[in-house]
């Protein structure tokens, strides 16, 4: 029958069925011998079965199984049935498997439609005061931060002056190099976009002016604030997390250490004090590329260039984005710690806690932007 | 079953091992005991081909995996279970999905008959039916050894290896355990190889029990290591705790 190890057959003597098992029922047989037992629910209520187990040269687990499976299922059916010629090999095997035998899964009703609606209505309320406990949460989180810092500010021998050096040496000196390429190539995009459209007016040479206020106002900062929140804000929150997951932080704790002191604030105020660098460093970047773009493709020598800038460039231009820097900064390393100690103690909340911290900084940093947008505005600058 | 002749390791630079030799036979429960930093673990990993050996013979069911290629290792493979110190259980995975895993991937069995044997598999292991939906990280310690005890069964497997079963478990979660691994032994004639700390196991469950002293092992029943002069063994089976351990061992020669 199913396979060449194991098989069955069955057949009438006298009053009774007998269907007798042989060969090897193993686990690697339990496809074929559970197909094929499966059309056995066709016996007749009533009926005598006797399952012979003389022929069987081994079982395990899973065969013992099959057996006390159709057994019992045949049974319900109203058929009687019994296990017989049991090896006493095989007979610890059966009892442990049958003491053993899985609790039938509770089932499911049906779902209606109503079910449904409720479910997804449900799934939203939760969302959004999901959403309200985050906020409510980061905000006291911030306190938590701030209330340390006041007095760390006390006590200022007691801040350590060497990760905070370390943390701006890697979200700092770190980012330079990819930092100053991509603020390179967005100049370079910008001019020779701005040009291309500025050109229908003839007035290319307005090109510089685009860039001396889109970049210095809006993208230089927004660019550095994007890439430092997926390289350092992912970072903050990998390595709390798995300081989490060793129960390091915990020992922090217990020896009276305060993980907020010794992890958050070097972070906080080493990315608060070189974003604004950063970003200085990303608009000086952009420009050199924009000047290289209206060069080449305006004919702009670098000379009219930096003398067109500075028509452009009015007192506040550049320090309306640089002022910027220092929220983004903070908001990128809260939202990065804080993630870093909700770790739970598996490998995959870390993965999906910084993926989080990720996508979550990078969307407060451009509400933050806009918040500043309004804000200028209002002060007409 | 296993069969290792000749066996020397070395791992980083130390040499662990040194013309190692020891059988495991049919249906025994073998401990393996010796000092921390000894090469037990070592020993357990270089057997079940996770750390390559530099001179020896390595036999399980009479093949050698160096020998075989890719398809014959896992054949091979399938063949025994692992427990690990901690379970290592998937992280991102149920109870009941770290079980089905090894099921799914080598038999295709239908999803009914796949949810009974992963159930079935669970409370053989003593785990109530509720454990299933659980995450690794919301069972205790005891819970997440037997649910590793619990995959590593999933295939069926005639050959055990067991890293330290009870380190970290408490000595009623510890003594629940060795009683465990005496009754799957029995019920499902399994061949047992264990690396263990605890005395109060190696007394319970093993027939025999390896020493690993000078690099090599040294094996025998209690009754006979007992008998042996090394001084590491005297002190193993002589000290406080070895003294409390055997004195439980009615009608042995202890003294």
């Amino acid at each position: 029958m199913p396979s060449a190890e194991a098989s069955f057959d069955l057949r009438t003597e006298g009053d009774a069925l007998v269907l007798r098992a042989a060969g090897r029922w193993l686990i690697a047989s339990a496809a074929a011998l559970d197909h094929a037992l499966g059309r056995l629910a066709e016996i007749a209520p009533g009926t005598r079965l006797r399952i012979d187990l003389a022929g069987l040269e081994r079982l395990d687990t899973v065969g013992a199984w099959l057996l006390l499976r159709t057994a019992r299922t045949l049974e319900a059916q109203g058929v009687v049935a019994s296990i017989e010629n049991v090896a006493p090999g095989f007979a610890p095997l059966l009892d442990q498997v049958a003491k053993g035998e899985p609790a039938p899964l509770p089932a499911l009703p049906p779902e209606s439609f109503a079910d449904r609606l409720v479910d997804i209505l449900a799934a939203i309320g939760e969302r959004t005061f999901g959403a309200g406990a985050e906020i409510r949460e980061l905000v006291g989180f911030f306190g938590l931060v701030m209330v340390t810092a006041l007095r760390t500010l006390r006590h200022p021998s007691r801040f350590r002056a060497a990760a905070l050096v370390t943390q701006m040496d890697r979200s700092g000196v770190g980012a330079l190099p990819i930092v100053g390429l991509l603020s390179f190539l967005i100049g370079i995009v910008i001019a020779f976009q701005g040009a291309d459209q500025l050109r229908r007016f003839g007035a290319e040479i307005f090109t510089v002016n685009l860039l001396a206020v889109g970049i210095l106002r809006e993208l230089g900062v927004l660019i550095t604030a994007i890439i430092v929140a997926g390289r350092s804000g992912s970072a903050f929150t990998a390595e709390i997390g798995a300081m989490e997951v060793n129960e390091e932080v915990d020992a922090m704790r217990t020896l009276g250490l305060d993980p907020v002191e010794l992890l958050v604030l070097p972070r906080l105020v080493g990315l608060v004090l070189v974003l604004p660098l950063l970003a200085a460093y990303a608009d000086f970047m952009a420009l050199v590329g924009g000047a290289l773009m209206s060069w080449v493709s305006l004919g702009v020598t670098p000379p009219f260039f930096v003398q067109q800038l500075h028509q452009a460039v009015g007192e506040w231009t550049f320090w309306v984005g640089i002022l910027k820097a220092p929220f983004f900064a903070a908001t990128i390393a809260l939202v990065g710690c804080r993630a870093g100690f909700h770790v739970s103690r598996s490998a995959e909340s870390v993965g999906r806690l910084t993926t989080l911290s990720v996508v979550r900084s990078i969307f407060l940093v451009i509400i933050i932007d806009a918040l500043f947008s309004v804000l200028y505005s209002r002060l007409g600058i | 079953m296993v069969r290792v002749r000749g066996l020397r390791t070395r791992v980083g630079g130390r040499v662990l091992h040194d013309n190692l030799e020891f059988d495991l036979r049919h249906g025994e429960v073998l401990g393996v005991v010796g000092g921390s930093g000894s090469g037990k673990s070592v020993l357990l990993r270089t057997v079940i081909g996770l750390i390559e050996p530099e001179v020896g013979d390595i036999e399980v069911f009479g093949e050698d995996w160096r020998r075989l290629d890719d398809a014959g290792r896992r054949v091979l493979e399938a063949q025994w279970g692992v427990l690990f110190q901690d379970g290592a259980l998937f992280s991102s995975l149920t109870a009941a999905q770290n079980i089905a895993l090894p099921l799914r991937e080598q038999l295709q069995l239908q999803p009914p008959l796949l949810d009974e044997v992963t159930q079935l598999k669970l409370s053989l292991v003593g785990l109530p039916g509720d454990t299933s939906a659980k995450y690794p990280a919301e069972l205790s310690g005891g819970m997440r050894k037997r649910a590793g005890l619990a995959r590593a069964l999933a295939l069926d497997p005639q050959l055990l290896f067991l890293d330290e079963p009870t380190a970290g478990l408490d000595p009623i979660a510890a003594g629940a355990f060795d009683e465990l691994i005496r009754d799957l032994r029995a019920s499902l004639g399994l061949t047992v190889f264990m690396v263990t700390h605890d005395l109060d196991s190696l007394i319970a469950i093993c027939d025999r029990v390896a020493v690993l002293v000078d690099k090599r092992l040294i094996i025998g029943t209690i009754a006979e290591l007992l008998r042996d002069p090394h001084p590491w063994i005297q002190a193993y089976f002589r000290g406080p705790r070895g003294r409390a351990a055997l004195a439980g061992l009615n009608g042995q020669a202890v003294g």
